[in-house]
């Protein structure tokens, strides 16, 4: 059955995954436009993994309904995988192969034919910097490398989703940045990104739209600016004391700001004007450890709508 | 019937297991120098036993009565265990190389290919593995003076039947596999089957209760296959041999995409 112009390309209600007696995912409703680029942000175990699998075909949904490019990933599994990438969390290149053939072979597992795999294969090397190590076997590539080629990979059959699982978790900020703009790219070329992360940087750098999971349910869903405005404040002041308990310390800013987030090592103020609020704990008298104004993020989103940080 | 029921569910894939044997070849391009060696074991076998212990033993009496030299009835057995042999080193231990370390199937699966697609690939590589040894095997006996008839180019193709046999339940039997001490417990299998097949003498030299253990084991159906063909002495019984070879192929291949499914679809 054709996708129809307004049906989304990916369509889960109430999605469910359990194992065992364990619940991952826990009920989820997610509609995934075509050219949007859409985030699962959460920590570890929140079900993002999960979610992503079942959206891959690699994973039969427990309950609910998945509709992916319009079919069935039940009973339409190898055509749905045909159109799509996928970036796996761990990077699964073949390392009995080199860097090109593993693009070639991995092409030719979508049926394409050997000239137009190797044609692919020159053009997606050159899109992930990798040409000049085409004929290097896998193993000594940085980690950089073997995700960049991760994704070069996941591109042969010019999917019209690509799915990627945590891209730059353990990566060092220079590869980051490298592959973010490589992301950038294939966004502005119309290819429709699903990405999971615990970065907040990463989700508000990628996203146009993100929902937020913890325990296998989305708590929040909206674009990266939108959430902030709805579940956080335009500033924030982070106080550090000379303390073990930073509890200690709350009486001391009473009435300063909207809101108070205590963390082990620091107090987080939400208010609109972060300056103000700074001026006045020095009116009142108080001598913090350090001072700092910054803006809300998407970590002081999740810090509010769970009560618990993102990495810990 | 519950059995076969959930056999048919395992998603099929897209038919593209041709495609990992391909990846096969291409990476086992760089790893000529252990398919070489899978070739020379047979090979020294043939001459330590059938030309050297041969001189010893004479001529030994064929299914049908009639005489012939030792080494012209040890190579069609040593023919069927190469193809058992090429077949389940492949089928096990380079499968659980794939299956826990490189984590091949994981990243095969996330293409149009399915559980099936991947049993039937890897299968049919082994199952190449060992018709190719045995290929080259039967080239050396020829030279050995081992062969004595032409039916003995029909041992090539009897010999995929046996590597598909052991390789679908060898790769079946390595999904089960949790560390590498695991496999000796298939070379326990395999070692004596290779000694007591009536491999290196007839199945005659047992007593009742036991030929019917022998011929319940598979490498028995396999050396006596290859031997009717290299003997030209084909028989009622050969249906027999094929059909059992058959029926542990079909079992073990479905079993293994079953397996597959089980562990790497959750």
């Amino acid at each position: 059955m054709p996708l129809s112009p307004s049906e989304p390309l990916i369509r889960a209600r109430g999605l469910v995954k359990t194992f065992g007696d364990f619940t991952a995912v826990d009920g989820i409703d997610v509609d995934v436009h075509p050219g949007e680029s859409f985030g699962f942000l959460g920590p570890n175990g929140a079900g993002k993994s999960s979610t992503m699998r079942m959206i891959g075909c690699v994973s039969p949904p427990t309950g609910g309904s998945l509709r992916i490019l319009g079919m069935d990933p039940g009973t339409q599994g190898p055509a749905i995988r045909a159109r799509l990438g996928v970036v796996p969390q761990r990077d699964s290149l073949d390392e009995e192969l080199t860097v090109e053939e593993n693009i070639w072979v991995y092409g030719r597992y979508f049926g394409l034919p050997r000239p137009v795999v190797r044609e692919r294969a020159a053009e997606l090397l050159e899109f992930a910097q990798l040409s000049e190590r085409a004929r290097s076997v896998v193993e000594p590539l940085s980690g950089g490398m073997k995700r960049r080629l991760t994704i070069a990979r996941a591109l042969v059959n010019t999917p019209q989703i690509l799915l990627l699982d945590e891209p730059t978790t353990g990566l060092d900020p220079q590869a980051r940045h490298v592959l973010w703009d490589r992301l950038f790219r294939l966004k502005r070329e119309g290819v429709t990104l699903v990405l999971t992360t615990h970065y907040m940087d990463e989700a508000e750098q990628l996203c146009d739209r993100l929902v937020v999971m913890d325990h296998g349910r989305i708590v929040a869903e909206g674009s990266p600016r939108a959430l902030i405005a709805e579940h956080s404040t335009r500033e924030v002041l982070e106080l550090r004391f000379d303390t073990h308990d930073h509890t200690a310390h709350l009486a001391d800013v009473d009435g300063i700001a909207d809101r108070v987030e205590v963390l082990p090592d620091r107090l987080l103020l939400y208010t609109p004007d972060g300056e103000s609020a700074q001026s006045e704990i020095a009116r009142r008298g108080i001598e913090p450890l350090s001072s700092l104004v910054r803006r809300s993020t998407l970590e002081d989103v999740f810090l509010h709508l769970t009560g618990r940080t993102l990495v810990d | 019937m519950a059995v076969l029921e959930r056999i048919s569910r395992v998603p099929a894939g897209a038919g593209m297991a041709r495609m990992l044997v391909e990846r096969n070849y291409r990476s086992s391009r760089r790893t000529w120098s252990i398919i070489v060696s899978g070739f020379f074991e047979p090979v020294f076998f043939l001459f330590a036993m059938g030309v050297g212990i041969g001189a010893l033993v004479g001529d030994v009496a064929t299914g049908d009565g009639r005489l012939v030299p030792y080494v012209v009835f040890v190579a069609p057995a040593l023919l069927a265990a190469s193809a058992m042999n090429g077949a389940i080193f492949d089928s096990t231990t380079n499968v659980f190389f794939k299956l826990k370390y490189a984590r091949l199937y994981d990243s095969v699966l996330s293409t149009p290919l399915g559980p099936r697609d991947i049993a039937v690939g890897e299968i049919s590589w082994a199952l190449l593995r060992g018709v190719v040894y045995s290929g080259a095997f039967l080239a050396v006996a020829v030279a050995a003076g081992a062969v004595t008839t032409w039916t003995a180019v029909l041992a090539v193709p009897a010999a995929s039947l046996i590597g598909w046999a052991f390789a679908s339940v060898g790769m079946a039997t390595t999904t089960y596999m949790r560390t590498w001490s695991d496999f000796e417990y298939v070379q326990l299998a395999i070692l004596p089957m290779f000694l007591f097949s009536a491999t290196f003498f007839p199945l005659s030299t047992y007593p009742p209760v036991l030929q019917w253990v022998v011929q319940a084991t598979p490498l028995y159906h396999g050396v006596a296959m290859v031997r009717d063909l290299m003997l030209d002495e084909v028989g009622a019984g050969m249906l027999v041999h094929v059909g059992y070879l058959v029926g542990m192929g079909l079992l073990g291949t479905a079993w293994t995409a079953l397996r597959i499914e089980r562990l790497l679809l959750r």
